[in-house]
């Protein structure tokens, strides 16, 4: 076990390297760095003063390495539009998008297990079938599209929930950690607590919508799987509540394949992010990058691109080492 | 990961009765056919995708209005935000241009993005999956921790990444979107190529002496077809779903062009006062996604008897 999870661990080594390579180079393949800080027309002494503070002439790997230097420092360099630490930035924008994602995704689980569990055990039933059906349209909608549908229907024709941001003006609230449910519950503001749990609403469920799809889909097959293993007929016969049989016997052993697609799905989480945010004018993570995209602001997208992989990267450890925890009968050598 | 045996190339013979009577024996793919056929979702999903091809193909017939040689729609001011009516089922845009018309045409940029994107992602996912799992080694290493890189990314994420870097427009859209593809057709094909390698059809041909290079490509890579075909139709409909995001975000497609995302970013700020202009785009995309959805389900169960979950 012990040495499982030191292997897992030396595995994430070259992803994170190539990540960050990756990350490092998009300032030279997007084209000459020095247009884009002293403008297209700057003269060629101007351009090797540039060059020349910026390490540019240096070998690709010492300019690598000097940017790994300074992440690891906390320097993620300076945003070209507003001329603030990225890093600063990044710790206002960050727990925006977590507590959005988060919020989908517990409702994605909410939701998706049980429907899954019904349709399993109720299977080739129209329940099942009205699910499966469900889940495919889930999996197929243009998420932006039906965010947008959703902001038109709840947000205007009916008024239940705000359509933008993430708390009105006119609330105050103490921020800790930027988390605003986190912080109202901190600072024991009900009033903050509230509006901000009003705002999360309609993006957060917008988002959850395909999560909980596919959490339905592999919850009933992972179901379908258990119900026909001998200990569900054994627990049958030894005269166990079927409630008991579903729930104790059967979903534990059908949450495996459950675990590893929501962790997969913490990927479909980010780049709906992106489309929700930008919809919802949710202050996050998403909205930055894709300003940054049609500002062509560098250091921006250079910091996004590396927060979103080195989050899949590590969910996605979380989840193997996690398969390796629950299921006792997988040894790992 | 998935073996395939008694479907496409390795028919047992005892389960063909006519090649025991002496007559010609049935071809796989009827078998194929006929589990398809019994699909009714398959069914569905193969309607809608045939549906969808036939509006493309007919657009200049079908379509009210037509783009010019430039690819402009002409517009209309005074049709301008028509709701859906007789002479205008999906209605008029803010340009007074006929929805349904921008709709048909769109439907042949979603089509050649998801046929286009997919296939370029097959062809160079399969040939680095088939060395990576036939070669092993270092090469294997190698290919695979890179393909582990491009999965370490969120897939609009990877594909923003490389619309900046080539910048924005509709086939350099379909590349990026083909691009962050590519690693899960090298997995598959080399799961398939590490699982047959050791079978006993390729030692024999081996003993025959067939070199490496015909028994990669004429004996195994055969057998990695239908599980490349399942994932195909499904990332089909993946990148139709990113491409359409990327031309909501105005990274991909570029006005004139008809891109349902496209159209639909184009109609946002209108969602207020005359939401048929974004509902008809997006629910378009949603139909020609179900259709692929449906048909990779159906083909899954199908062509894969043994992966198929439904009982």
């Amino acid at each position: 076990m012990i040495r499982y999870i030191l292997r897992r661990l030396l595995l994430v080594i070259p992803v994170v390297v190539g990540v960050t390579f990756l990350a490092y180079s998009m300032v030279l393949l997007t084209g000459d760095p020095t247009s884009a800080l002293a403008g297209e027309h700057a003269t060629p002494a101007l351009r090797a003063q540039i060059r020349e503070q910026l390490g540019l002439d240096d070998p690709l790997l010492v300019q690598y390495a000097r940017y790994v230097g300074r992440l690891l420092q906390g320097d993620f360099g300076t945003s070209i539009m507003t001329r603030t630490p990225v890093g600063s930035e990044l710790r206002q924008f960050f727990p925006a998008t977590m507590e959005l994602a988060f919020s989908a995704m517990l409702i994605a689980i909410l939701i998706g297990v049980p429907l899954g569990v019904i349709a399993g055990y109720k299977h080739n039933t129209f329940v099942d079938l009205a699910n499966t059906v469900a889940a495919l349209i889930g999996v197929s909608m243009p998420i932006f599209w039906l965010a947008l549908i959703m902001l038109w229907v709840f947000g205007l024709k009916l008024g239940w929930f705000p359509t933008t941001g993430r708390l009105d003006t006119a609330v105050e609230l103490t921020k800790i950690t930027n988390l605003y449910v986190v912080d109202s519950l901190l600072t024991s503001n009900p009033a903050a607590l509230w509006n901000a749990l009003h705002h999360l609403a309609l993006p957060a469920m917008a988002l959850a919508t395909i999560p909980t799809a596919f959490i339905a889909r592999i919850t009933r097959s992972a179901m379908l799987d258990v119900l026909g293993e001998d200990y569900i007929r054994t627990a049958r016969a030894k005269g166990a509540v079927e409630r008991v049989v579903v729930f104790r016997h059967a979903l534990k052993n059908a949450m495996l394949p459950v675990l590893t697609v929501i962790g997969l799905q913490v990927g479909l989480l980010m780049s709906g992010a992106i489309l929700t945010e930008t919809i919802f004018a949710w202050p996050g993570m998403g909205r930055w990058v894709v300003n940054a995209i049609i500002a062509r602001n560098i250091p921006v997208i250079q910091t996004a691109v590396l927060v979103f992989a080195l989050i899949f990267v590590f969910v996605n450890l979380l989840v193997d080492l996690l398969y390796a925890w629950v299921d006792p009968r997988i040894h790992y050598g | 990961m998935t073996r395939l045996e008694g479907t496409k190339f390795e028919l047992p013979a005892f389960a063909d009765a006519s090649a025991l009577e002496g007559g010609p024996p049935r071809p796989p793919w009827k078998d194929v056919l006929s589990r398809l056929r019994r699909n009714k979702l398959a069914v569905a999903g193969f309607i809608i995708i045939g549906f969808v091809i036939v509006m493309a193909l007919t657009a200049p017939f079908v379509a009210q209005q037509h783009p010019d040689a430039n690819g402009t729609f002409k517009i209309f001011p005074r049709d301008n935000k028509q709701p859906p009516s007789l002479a205008h089922l999906m209605g008029t845009d803010a340009l007074g241009r006929d929805m349904l018309s921008l709709v048909i045409y769109g439907s042949r940029v979603s089509l050649l993005v998801g046929v286009f994107a997919v296939g370029f992602a097959i062809l160079l996912g399969a040939f680095l999956g088939a060395i990576s799992g036939y070669a092993g080694g270092r090469l294997d290493n190698v290919i695979m921790r890179l393909m582990d890189i491009m999965l370490a990314f969120p897939s609009i994420l990877l594909a923003l990444a490389i619309v900046v870097i080539i910048g924005p427009g509709l086939f350099n859209a379909m590349l990026a979107v083909g691009v962050v593809s590519i690693p899960t057709y090298a997995r598959i094909t080399r799961a398939t190529v590490l699982a047959e390698s050791n079978r006993d059809y390729v030692l024999s041909a081996r003993a025959v002496g067939a070199g490496p290079q015909r028994i990669l490509w004429r004996h195994i890579m055969p057998n990695a077809l239908s599980p490349l075909i399942i994932a195909a139709s499904l990332g089909i409909a993946t990148a139709i779903l990113d491409a359409a995001g990327l031309g909501f975000l105005g990274l991909g497609a570029q006005p004139p062009t008809p891109e349902w995302g496209l159209l639909l970013s184009r109609n946002r700020s209108h969602i207020f006062t005359s939401p048929w202009m974004v509902f008809f785009p997006g629910i378009s995309i949603m139909f020609l996604v179900l259709g692929f959805n449906l048909l990779g389900d159906g083909l899954r169960d199908a062509l894969d008897p043994k992966m198929s979950r439904q009982r």
